[in-house]
């Protein structure tokens, strides 16, 4: 069928340049064929007269110009789809690992995916529980929403993305939920503690996992979440489950973008970074959501380390500009042993006010989350005020505020890691921590509210 | 009338090239591949042209054709555009979801405006009269809030042959005929125009009157006027959106034009949910009726997000025309300058600062100059406001986008990212926001607040100023050696902050105050000081009134208290008074 082409002219990092084709479509599948014989795939990414650049997603070491043959598919990418996909592994391109039989097809899909209609959007309103006071609390995650946790090396993210994944629950609805981890670059020992963990609480038999490792090649990572994404939007939209994709670690996978701009000569924006990397993150993140007349749902929870725990680092910048907020964790509070070590002040969660309140959480939920930011980020001003002119500088109700903050992250922020907090533990916290301060101080609650709730 | 013909030689992302294309204009829309992707051409090199694709062009192929349409890109105006959204070049998303279901696929034929609906046409020209430029040929009531003047395209005009009687028509019916210097034009009910040419008016005005957006840090403190343009910037999670989304609610303009450019689907979805349900104060009529929606979300094709921008002031333009007041809010411009670097890069032109071309400064002055009061065609008075929102990376503002924006905004609300995780919203800095419409806006206000306008809003400003001094001294000898005086600008301040700068978005009676009650919040919180500083000299400590009970009020006032009993606030401030006065000074 496809003609078998010969004439490679030249291969530059990942990519391979090949002459005097014909009839080659942007973004489709390709065939390369080494010296020994071995079969891998790449993805024409340009193609300029009669030459096609192609990325080779296993990396080409070992190609030549003169032994290796390239074969057009005429096709993009595709996956096989099927909901036999739960509860196995997968390398980087969909292609099972796990020594089990390739699952029954029942569909097959282009790995771009396609953008969803904003008309046919359902908004996320549904509250999910995921047992952590901070993240239910302060920064509620709700269904269909992408919420990336910001985390740097050497912090528990891994720890707490299996917590959330173990713990993460609609109260109420318990059924077709299931868990979809990406692994992008992350250490073998990081991939081994996520498949431990899954399988000891369970999660494994309604997960599927889709692993690039850091020792495998980078071009394969451009396709690893689309490959995970594909499948998620079949279970979602077809198979009406709500999926929970976990994409660690979205800094790797930036990398690798960055290093095929770099082979293919690009004009570079910030620190090396494409230009594009935006509308490409944004191809992934924007995967997430709920349609009208359906009943799936996806969910993202992009884990990310921030490159020297500098938030204004591109990779971080723009996914908080395209996730609906974040949860970022902090190394100081990680230093004086709080667990999850969640920075609220920073932390954002955009969705949080569609999904709480009288009917769907607690009436006091909104004011008490505002109420413990306002006064969490006073405590933090006066804090610094009082390392140079000591407490003593300060007023009678300054000093309330700094207990206010040391109770607060003792009692609310901090819990272990098995610890299932519902909602109702979560609010019982806040207001025996607000209570500490007299009802004018608490502006930011209803009258009303404050003496419904507060104990004195 | 399909002209030039071209094959297709390189493809890169949404970058085409095409030889054999002799006859293409710049600017021309094309139709790339067998699909017929709708591109435009951006360059020309003898018979090899450029074109920017606005969809995907996964599996576009070589030698396909690239053929001309003899038009630049232009939108399509006449009823049906209200109460409806768009993708960047203007194709309604209802009906893309008709055809190819959730998720948009390539090459959808879809024209902007309803072929078959009928709509009501009450003409108010006869035959026999001149019909000049942009005049009005008759009406039509498109929503109960908007009634859409059919115009005389601004490049026609004529003696009226015929024009049809009152009745329900399509816009593809013929409403009127139009001779001139011998030739006879068939009008309908729409017209095209090139979305990159702004309309053209008669004079230019100076703007006169704000543009009330029921948000108080902005109509008191930095007021916009209608016709004028302004920045937002603010790095990601100060609440660009909400402030976009809050502007597009309560604005007092006629018509609303909301352009999501590149960014999240589920904030079109959340105007599209929440827009229906929300009232407009002055009409009571749910505000979508006034709303246009264009959305290019960040997943959908970065081309057409630079077309967005274009579509969007070249509808404001069109109503401007009727006599309206539009308001624009470009969420986020950064986007479409981004997607301006991207198809420069991939052009290879020689980019300039981090990546963006030369010609970025041009590019938003072009487009910020489209704001403006004029005088249109047909003689009225008609405005469009342009607000953008910018997203500096890394929330700095010295980066190419929020520099050059400042050129040609004249209000900058500069959004803060230690405001907002204060939960402090809208995250507005007072410290740096500025607004040049003061001056302009100042005898509106003055006219309805006996003269007083101007003078407080000096005053909230200088204290908010001095605060801020006074936290720098704080931070090296503390509060307590403050002299009472200044630790009551630190409480008047707080009340400030609390009780009139904080205003939340999502509570029922705090979403939109009404200029009465902006007026008097400010005059309380300034009132307090007065009668306070007065009790001070004579030795009250300033503790003592920080801890009245009433002050608690009216910190809550903008929450307790809705427009429509504004008399309320007198009530505390009275309550303030006394209670200072059994304190024992006053």
């Amino acid at each position: 069928m496809s003609m078998e082409y010969r004439s490679i002219q030249k291969i530059s990092g990942p990519l391979i340049f090949v002459e005097g084709v014909s009839g080659v479509g942007y973004y489709e599948l390709v065939e390369i064929r080494d010296g020994e014989g071995n079969l891998r795939k790449g993805r024409v990414l340009e193609i300029n007269r009669n030459i096609a650049v192609v990325e080779v997603f296993e990396g080409t070491t070992g190609l030549s110009t003169t032994s290796t043959t390239v074969r057009f598919l005429g096709r993009p990418l595709t996956i096989p789809l099927s909901t036999e996909m739960l509860g196995r592994i997968f390398n980087g391109i969909g292609e099972p690992i796990d020594g089990g039989p390739p699952p029954i097809t029942e569909d097959y899909r282009d790995v771009n995916g396609l953008p969803m209609n904003p008309y046919s959007r359902d908004y996320p309103t549904k509250f999910i529980q995921t047992g952590v006071s901070a993240i239910d609390g302060m920064n509620t995650l709700v269904r269909g929403q992408k919420l990336p946790l910001f985390s740097g090396s050497g912090l528990p993210h891994n720890l707490l993305a299996t917590q959330i994944a173990r713990q993460a629950t609609i109260v109420g609805e318990e059924e077709g939920f299931a868990v979809i981890f990406v692994a992008m670059g992350i250490k073998h020992d990081e991939a081994a503690f996520f498949k431990k963990s899954f399988e000891e609480s369970g999660v494994l038999k309604n997960a599927a996992l889709f692993l690039n490792l850091a020792d495998d090649p980078p071009v394969e990572r451009l396709v690893t979440p689309r490959c995970a994404l594909t499948l998620a939007e079949y279970l979602a939209f077809e198979q009406d489950m709500h999926i929970l994709v976990i994409l660690t670690d979205m800094t790797n996978y930036a990398e690798a973008l960055r290093e095929i701009s770099a082979a293919r000569e690009e004009v570079p924006s910030r620190k090396g970074y494409p230009g594009y990397m935006y509308s490409d993150l944004a191809s992934i993140y924007e995967r997430a959501g709920r349609i009208r007349g359906r009943k799936g749902s996806i969910t993202q929870m992009p884990v990310l380390t921030m490159p020297n725990d500098d938030i204004t680092h591109p990779i971080p910048d723009l996914t908080g500009y395209i996730t609906e907020g974040q949860i970022v964790l902090d190394r100081d509070l990680h230093r004086r042993g709080i667990y999850p070590p969640i920075n609220v002040l920073p932390s954002l969660s955009r969705l949080m006010k569609d999904g709480i309140g009288k009917g769907k959480t607690r009436e006091d939920h909104g004011p008490v989350a505002s109420q413990l930011y306002a006064a969490y980020a006073r405590a933090q001003e006066l804090r610094m005020l009082s390392t140079i002119i000591g407490e003593e500088g300060l007023t009678e109700r300054d000093r309330l505020y700094l207990r206010f903050g040391d109770a607060f992250e003792k009692r609310f922020i901090s819990q272990s890691v098995n610890e299932n907090r519902s909602l109702e533990i979560t609010l019982n916290i806040a207001w025996e921590l607000l209570s500490i301060f007299p009802d004018s101080e608490l502006t930011r609650i209803p009258e009303r509210i404050i003496k419904l709730y507060k104990r004195s | 009338m399909l002209r030039a013909v071209g094959r297709i030689i390189k493809i890169s992302g949404p970058v085409v090239q095409a030889e054999g294309a002799l006859g293409f204009e710049m600017h021309e829309l094309a139709m790339v591949g067998n699909e017929e992707l709708i591109g435009e051409v951006v360059r020309i090199e003898g018979d090899i042209i450029t074109v920017q694709v606005y969809e995907d062009t996964t599996g576009l192929k070589l030698g396909e054709p690239v053929k001309g349409s003899g038009m630049p890109l232009a939108v399509e105006l006449g009823p049906g555009l209200v109460n409806n959204i768009f993708d960047g070049i203007q194709r309604p998303l209802t009906v893309i979801r008709d055809i190819t279901g959730d998720f948009v696929k390539r090459g959808v034929k879809a024209t902007a405006l309803p072929r078959d609906k009928k709509w009501h046409f009450t003409p108010l020209k006869k035959i026999g009269d001149y019909a000049r430029p942009g005049e009005f040929l008759g009406k039509v009531q498109e929503t109960p809030l908007i009634e859409h003047r059919i115009l005389v395209p601004p490049n026609r005009e004529g003696r009226v042959e015929f024009i049809a009687e009152e009745g329900c028509y399509t816009v593809e019916d013929v409403i009127a005929k139009l001779s001139f210097e011998g030739r006879t034009y068939e009008l309908k009910m729409y017209h095209r125009w090139p979305v990159r040419r702004p309309r053209p008016y008669i004079e230019r005005y100076e703007p006169s009157e704000p543009l009330i957006t029921g948000q108080r840090i902005i109509d008191m403190l930095f007021p916009v006027a209608k016709g004028g343009a302004v920045a937002i910037p603010g790095g990601f999670g100060t609440g660009k959106t909400i402030t976009s989304h809050q502007l597009a609610a309560w604005s007092d303009a006629n018509v609303i034009i909301y352009i999501g450019c590149g960014e999240r689907g589920n904030e079109m979805t959340e105007v599209l949910i929440s827009f229906p349900e929300l009232k407009d104060p002055r009409t009571g009529r749910p505000l979508m009726e006034r709303t246009i929606l264009i959305a290019n979300t960040s997943n959908m094709p970065v081309a057409a997000r630079e077309a967005s921008i274009y579509t969007g002031v070249t509808i404001a333009e069109y109503f401007r025309d009727m006599g309206y007041n539009v308001a624009i809010m470009a969420d986020s411009t950064s986007r479409w300058a981004e997607a301006l670097r991207e198809i420069a890069g991939r052009l290879e032109e020689m980019p300039a600062e981090e990546g963006y071309p030369s010609y970025l400064a041009s590019r938003l002055g072009e487009f910020y100059e489209r704001a403006g009061r004029v005088k249109t065609l047909s003689g009225l008075y008609g405005s469009v406001t342009l607000i953008g929102a910018v997203s500096p990376p890394g929330g700095d503002f010295s980066e190419p986008v929020t520099v050059h924006t400042k050129r040609f905004v004249r209000a900058f609300w500069a959004l803060d990212s230690a405001l907002a995780s204060m939960r402090h919203y809208p995250a507005i800095n007072w410290l740096i926001s500025y607004s040049e419409y003061v001056d302009y806006v100042e005898k509106w206000w003055n006219e309805r607040t006996n003269g007083r306008w101007k003078g407080m809003r000096l005053k909230a400003l200088e204290i908010l100023k001095k605060e801020d001094e006074l936290k720098e001294i704080i931070r090296l000898v503390g509060v307590e050696s403050l002299p009472e005086e200044e630790k009551l600008i630190l409480e008047t301040a707080r009340l400030l902050r609390e009780g009139f700068l904080q205003q939340n978005a999502y509570d029922p009676i705090d979403t939109y105050s009404s200029p009465e009650k902006q007026f008097k919040l400010l005059d309380a919180i300034l009132k307090f000081h007065e009668i306070a500083l007065r009790s001070i000299s004579k030795g009250i400590i300033t503790s003592k009134i920080a801890s009245l009970p009433s002050i608690a009020d009216l910190v809550r006032a903008r929450m307790n208290i809705p427009n429509e009993k504004i008399e309320d606030i007198d009530a505390i401030i009275e309550r303030i008074e006394s209670e200072i006065k059994s304190l024992g000074g006053a």
